[in-house]
C-alpha cells in the first residue's frame, strides 16, 4: 500500500497532468481511512499486543529470587508442561468451566426465554432485565465473600435446616468445596450469558414461530428447531464470556475452596507472589493458547458475524 | 528516667541538624531532596524504610518524626518482594525492615552495611536471644535461621556472617515473636498439648494450616516431628528427602480430608476461627487477639514442643553516609531507646530491648505482657482498644517462657525452589 502511495505522489509532482484532483481525493481518502484506524491501532499495538509480545518474551527468560536475567530458555515451558501438578491443575479449571458453562448456558437461556417470550411488555421486560443486573451493582468480591455465611459449618443453610430437623449435623461440602466454587461461578456469571441470549432472541421475528405453529409444529420443536438455531450466535457470545472468564478465574477458587483446590490462574498468581515472574509467564502464554483454541472452536460452530 | 534518656538525644540532634545543613548542599547536588531545601525548617533528613515488619505502623513514623525531626517514608511489602527490592533496588531504600531469613538470602549481595556496634547507644540492653542464641544461658539454641547465626560480620565489607559476636552487627533486631497454634477452647473438648494435636482424627475437616510455603512447611514440620515421624537434622534447612516425607504426610492428610481450607492472609484465618469452620490452626497471634476481640473463645496455645518464631531487624542500605548515615543510628537509638519498644510490647510483640521498653510501660502492663501475671486492670492496645479484662493471664506466659521454648525460627532453606514446587503440588493434589 505505501508504494502505491509514494508512486501516486511521484506522478503527481511530476507532472500538472488531468485528473490531479481526482488522484488528490483518492490519496486523501486513503490516508483518511489510515488515520481513521490509527487510534485503535496504536491503542492495541500499546496496551495489548506489546504487552503479549513482552509476555511471551519473559517466559523465554532466566530468574532467580532477585531478579530476571535475559535468555532463551525453554526450561519455564519444560517445567510447566512436564509437571502433572499443571496438567492436574488444567483438568481441574476445565471441569469447573465446564460445569459452569453448561448451568450458566441452562440458566441463561431459560431466563433470557422467559424475559423474551413471556413477558408481554417491552417495560416490563426492560424492568426484569435491569433487575437481573442488580447483583452487579456490587463488586465480584463481596458478591462472592457472601456466600462464605449463607455456606457455612454454622451459616444460614445449615443452621435452618438443622432447625427444622432436616438433618442432624450440618453439612460439610457446601462450603470449602467444589460446589461452593462452581456455586458461586455461576452466580458471578450467569448474566453474560442472559444478555445476549435475551438480546439474539429480541430480535427472532415473531412471524417464523406462527408459521411454526401453523405448519403444526409442538412448542419443543418451536423451541428446538426454530428457536434455539436462531439464538446460536447470543449463546456463542455468551459462552466465549463464560469460557474465558472461568479459564482466568483465581480469586472464586482460591476463596471459596479455601485453598484447597487449585485453577491455572491460581498457580500463575503463587508463581508471581514468589517472584518466578517467567514461569508464570510461559504459564500465561499457554493459557492464551488453550483459551484461543477454545474460542475458535466456539466460533468454527457458531458463525457469529454471519448470523448477527 | 525519661529525662535521662531524653536530654542526651537532644544534644545530638542539635548536633545533626549542623551536619544536616552542611550537607544539604549537597544533597540538592545529587538530587536527592526534591521541592525546596528548607535549610532553616525542622526537618532537613528523610528516611527512606521498606519492608515487611514494623514499616506497617504509622504510630512510629509519627513519633519518630516528633521526636526526632526526622520523617520516616514507609512502605510496607510482603516478604517476597522485599527480598527482591532489597537486592534489586538498593538505591531506592535507607533503611531495610526485613525478617532475619531475608537477610540471610540478600546480605551476600552487599546492599546492607553492618553497623558499629559502639555506635550503637543500646546494645548492651539488646536481649542475648539475638547475640548468642539463647535468651537464658541454659536454653537450648533454636534450629532454622536463628538471627544471631546472621547477626554478625567479622569486618565491614565481608560477605559471610560472623560465628560468634563481633563489633559489627548486621541488623538491630525490632519485633519478634514466638507463633503456635491456636484453638478454639470451647469446641476443641480436650487439653491441647502438643503440635501433633492438629491431626487428631477427631478434628478431622476442622483444622487449617496456612498456604505461605516457607512458614507452612515449619508448621508442617513441627507437626511431623512432634507425631514421630521423622526427626529432622534441621527443620529449617530440609534435605530433599525430609522435604518430600513431610509434603507427602501433607498431601496424605488432605486427601483424607484433614484440613477444611488453608489461609493465606491475617483475615482468613480470623474468619475461619470465628465462624467455627475450623477449631485448631496455624495461627498469628494478633489474629488470636482479633477473634478475642470479637468476643469469641480463642487461644494462642503453647505447646510441648515449642515454638515456631520469626524476627525482623533494621538494616543500613550500604549507600547511606555522611550525615544521612548519622541520621539512620540516631533512628536506630531512639528506637531502641523506649518508646517503640513499649508500643511493640504492647501490640503482644516482643521488643528487643526489654529494659528500655519497660520505662515506657505501667507495671501492670508489664505484668500481663512480659511477665506472665494476671492483669491487674483491663490491658489497652496501643490504639486504645480494650483487649483483655482484668484478672487474664497471657497464653504461654512469660516473655521468658514463651521465647525461652523456641524450637525453631523462620528461615530459608538451601532447597528453597524444590520446597515451593513440592508446596504447590501439595495444594494442587
Amino acid at each position: 500500500m505505501t508504494a502505491a502511495f509514494t508512486e501516486d505522489e511521484t506522478q503527481i509532482e511530476a507532472a500538472g497532468k488531468p485528473g490531479l484532483t481526482t488522484r488528490i481525493g483518492r490519496t486523501a481518502a486513503h490516508l483518511a481511512s489510515y488515520l481513521q484506524a490509527v487510534p485503535l491501532a496504536l491503542i492495541l499495538g500499546f496496551f495489548f499486543l506489546l504487552p503479549i509480545l513482552m509476555i511471551a518474551v519473559v517466559s523465554f527468560w532466566d530468574y532467580d529470587f532477585a531478579g530476571l536475567y535475559p535468555d532463551f530458555l525453554t526450561m519455564n515451558y519444560t517445567d510447566t508442561l512436564g509437571s502433572w501438578v499443571t496438567w492436574k491443575t488444567y483438568l481441574n479449571t476445565l471441569k469447573y468451566t465446564a460445569m459452569v458453562w453448561g448451568l450458566t448456558l441452562l440458566i441463561g437461556f431459560w431466563v433470557a426465554y422467559f424475559l423474551a417470550f413471556h413477558i408481554r411488555t417491552t417495560t416490563m421486560q426492560m424492568v426484569l432485565f435491569l433487575v437481573c443486573t442488580v447483583p452487579f451493582l456490587t463488586s465480584n468480591i463481596i458478591r462472592m465473600i457472601s456466600w462464605i455465611p449463607v455456606l457455612g459449618r454454622n451459616g444460614l443453610v445449615n443452621t435452618t435446616l438443622i432447625e427444622m430437623g432436616i438433618i442432624p449435623q450440618p453439612i460439610e461440602w457446601l462450603l470449602y468445596s467444589d460446589f461452593a466454587v462452581v456455586l458461586a461461578m455461576v452466580h458471578l456469571n450467569t448474566l453474560f450469558m442472559v444478555t445476549p441470549i435475551f438480546n439474539t432472541l429480541m430480535r427472532i421475528d415473531r412471524s417464523l414461530i406462527e408459521a411454526a405453529r401453523d405448519a403444526g409444529a409442538n412448542g419443543w420443536q418451536i423451541l428446538w428447531n426454530v428457536i434455539i438455531p436462531l439464538a446460536k450466535p447470543g449463546i456463542a457470545i455468551g459462552s466465549i464470556f463464560v469460557v474465558t472468564l472461568v479459564m482466568a478465574d483465581f480469586s472464586t477458587v482460591q476463596v471459596m475452596s479455601g485453598g484447597q483446590s487449585a485453577s491455572v490462574a491460581l498457580m500463575m498468581k503463587n508463581q508471581m507472589s514468589l517472584l518466578q515472574y517467567p514461569a508464570a509467564a510461559a504459564n500465561a502464554v499457554v493459557l492464551l493458547i488453550v483459551v484461543l483454541l477454545m474460542v475458535a472452536a466456539i466460533l468454527r460452530v457458531v458463525d457469529i458475524r454471519k448470523e448477527l | 528516667m525519661t529525662n535521662d534518656t531524653k536530654t542526651p538525644k537532644g544534644i545530638s540532634r542539635r548536633g545533626l541538624l549542623k551536619t544536616g545543613a552542611a550537607a544539604t548542599g549537597a544533597f540538592v547536588g545529587s538530587g536527592l531532596i526534591t521541592g525546596f531545601p528548607t535549610i532553616w525548617a525542622q526537618n532537613p533528613i528523610t528516611l527512606r524504610q521498606f519492608g515487611t515488619g514494623v514499616s506497617n505502623i504509622n504510630a512510629i513514623a509519627e513519633k519518630c518524626k516528633a521526636d526526632l525531626g526526622i520523617t520516616l517514608e514507609m512502605t510496607a511489602t510482603d516478604s517476597d518482594a522485599a527480598a527482591q527490592r532489597a537486592v534489586t533496588q538498593p538505591d531506592s531504600y535507607d533503611i531495610a525492615d526485613i525478617e532475619y531469613w531475608i537477610l540471610k538470602k540478600v546480605f551476600p549481595a552487599g546492599v546492607i552495611q553492618p553497623m558499629d556496634i559502639k555506635k550503637l547507644k543500646y546494645y548492651d540492653k539488646i536481649v542475648p536471644l539475638f547475640k548468642t542464641g539463647k535468651l537464658k544461658p541454659d536454653s537450648v539454641i533454636a534450629q532454622g535461621t536463628a538471627p544471631h547465626t546472621v547477626g554478625y560480620v567479622e569486618a565491614i565489607g565481608d560477605k559471610t556472617f560472623a560465628k560468634d559476636e563481633t563489633q559489627f552487627f548486621t541488623m538491630v533486631p525490632t519485633i519478634y515473636n514466638a507463633d503456635t497454634l491456636g484453638i478454639r477452647p470451647d469446641l476443641v473438648g480436650r487439653d491441647i498439648t502438643s503440635w501433633a494435636d492438629i491431626m487428631d482424627p477427631a478434628f478431622k475437616g476442622k483444622t487449617s494450616i496456612l498456604n505461605i510455603p516457607s512458614i507452612g512447611i515449619m508448621d508442617a514440620a513441627m507437626i511431623m516431628e512432634a507425631m514421630g515421624n521423622i526427626k529432622y537434622a534441621d527443620k529449617g534447612n530440609m534435605t530433599k528427602e525430609e522435604i518430600d516425607a513431610t509434603i507427602d504426610f501433607l498431601i496424605k492428610a488432605k486427601q483424607d480430608g484433614q484440613f477444611r481450607a488453608f489461609w493465606k492472609s491475617f483475615d482468613e484465618s480470623v474468619n475461619l476461627m470465628a465462624s467455627g469452620e475450623v477449631v485448631i490452626q496455624s495461627m498469628w497471634s494478633p489474629a488470636v487477639a482479633a477473634v478475642r476481640s470479637k468476643g469469641i473463645a480463642c487461644k494462642y496455645q503453647p505447646l510441648k514442643e515449642g515454638y515456631r518464631s520469626w524476627g525482623g531487624g533494621l538494616g543500613l542500605a550500604a549507600h547511606l553516609e555522611g550525615a544521612q548515615l548519622d541520621a539512620a543510628y540516631e533512628y536506630i537509638n531512639w528506637y531502641t531507646s523506649g518508646w517503640v519498644g513499649g508500643y511493640l510490647n504492647r501490640q503482644g510483640y516482643y521488643s528487643a530491648a526489654m529494659d528500655t521498653a519497660k520505662e515506657f510501660m505501667t507495671a501492670d502492663e508489664w505484668g500481663y505482657w512480659i511477665e506472665g501475671k494476671a492483669a491487674t486492670g483491663d490491658i489497652m492496645s496501643p490504639e486504645g482498644k480494650i483487649m483483655e479484662k482484668a484478672g487474664a493471664v497471657r497464653d504461654g506466659g512469660s516473655f521468658e517462657e514463651r521465647m525461652g521454648k523456641v524450637a525453631c525460627w523462620n528461615s530459608v532453606m538451601d532447597e528453597d525452589r524444590y520446597m515451593v514446587k513440592r508446596w504447590n503440588e501439595f495444594i494442587a493434589a
